[in-house]
């Protein structure tokens, strides 16, 4: 699904970078996905505090490059756009395929995953010094 | 909540530094950013007013190294100190795995401290935490100043559960590795047991 965006990327609410796509190029993505995940955070606050239960997509335009962001149930999807690309496409694209992620985080929600051992259970204290030393 | 990327066989885990205005948050942040290699951390983003005082949060990553195979990060945020900040306070607790407090220990802040403990304990439990059950370390900052309480009595009124106490100097470094350290730890511990 074309919206000719130029990054796009996959959050999670806590600010937990999943995946991105695109001229990521020298973007510090870690930042950005912590501050798309705290701007989500203030405006889902300001949304409860008038009544709402949070505002599912947020925008920021700028002279040349724009923002996107649609909530996608304990995701956030993330578009950077320039002058290539236009909000109200990317709008669209985003609501298209935010209905198709929902159902594929649904499917990967419902699977069994009790054989994925956290890779930490065989950590000894000596490892842990070891980041330290 | 650990972050744990199967595929890029990354674990990202997040500590927030709590405390009273001025108690010197950002400057523990601060410090870590400046005496870190630039390759081992990202960007220090401080959301602050125009006076420098934290109006959302600060974030820095920071990576430690690899473990049986996984790369390990840590993203630290700070909270906006000042009380008529709370509804920000909430949110940067969302999804964290250890929190350091960070007290200031001048006589005439212990009131700020007591009141902020407080509201940290009743922050966490609204976002699901418990205070006595999460990684957390106790952070005594401002040791060189002049009018300052001693560490006994400090820790008689601050400390929660028999957490560490450190005693810092956040300006100069003192006591801020150990710190991060002893809260860093305690989360990497958390993991093993699942």
């Amino acid at each position: 699904m074309d919206a000719s965006a130029k990054v796009v990327f996959l959050v999670d609410k806590d600010g937990q970078e999943i995946a991105s796509q695109g001229e990521v190029g020298n973007l510090d993505t870690t930042s950005l996905a912590s501050l798309a995940a705290g701007n989500v955070a203030a405006t889902g606050g300001m949304a409860q505090l008038i009544g709402e239960k949070e505002f599912p997509t947020l925008s920021h335009e700028g002279e040349k490059e724009s923002i996107h962001i649609s909530v996608v149930g304990r995701l956030l999807l993330v578009v950077v756009f320039d002058e290539r690309s236009s909000l109200g496409l990317v709008k669209l694209r985003a609501k298209q395929v935010s209905q198709q992620l929902a159902a594929m985080f649904d499917e990967i929600a419902a699977g069994d995953y009790d054989d994925l051992d956290s890779p930490f259970a065989g950590i000894t204290d000596e490892d842990i010094d070891s980041l330290f030393s | 909540m650990t972050f744990i990327n199967y595929a890029s066989r990354e674990i990202n885990c997040k500590i927030v530094y709590y405390g009273p205005g001025l108690c010197g948050k950002t400057t523990n942040l601060q410090y870590i950013f400046d005496s870190t290699a630039p390759q081992a951390r990202g960007k220090l983003i401080s959301l602050a007013t125009e006076t420098d005082r934290t109006l959302f949060f600060d974030f820095m990553p920071l990576e430690l190294g690899t473990v049986r195979g996984f790369k390990t990060r840590f993203h630290l945020y700070t909270v906006p100190g000042q009380v008529f900040y709370d509804a920000s306070r909430k949110l940067i607790l969302k999804g964290v795995d250890g929190v350091v407090f960070v007290a200031d220990s001048q006589e005439e802040r212990m009131d700020a401290n007591i009141e902020s403990l407080y509201n940290l304990e009743e922050n966490l439990q609204s976002q699901g935490y418990d205070l006595m059950k999460i990684p957390y370390v106790l952070q005594l900052n401002k040791r060189d100043l002049g009018n300052i309480i001693p560490v006994e009595d400090l820790a008689a009124e601050l400390q929660r559960k028999g957490e560490p106490v450190v005693e810092a100097v956040a300006s100069t470094g003192q006591g801020v590795f150990d710190t991060l350290k002893a809260v860093a730890k305690q989360v990497l511990t958390e993991l093993r047991k699942g």
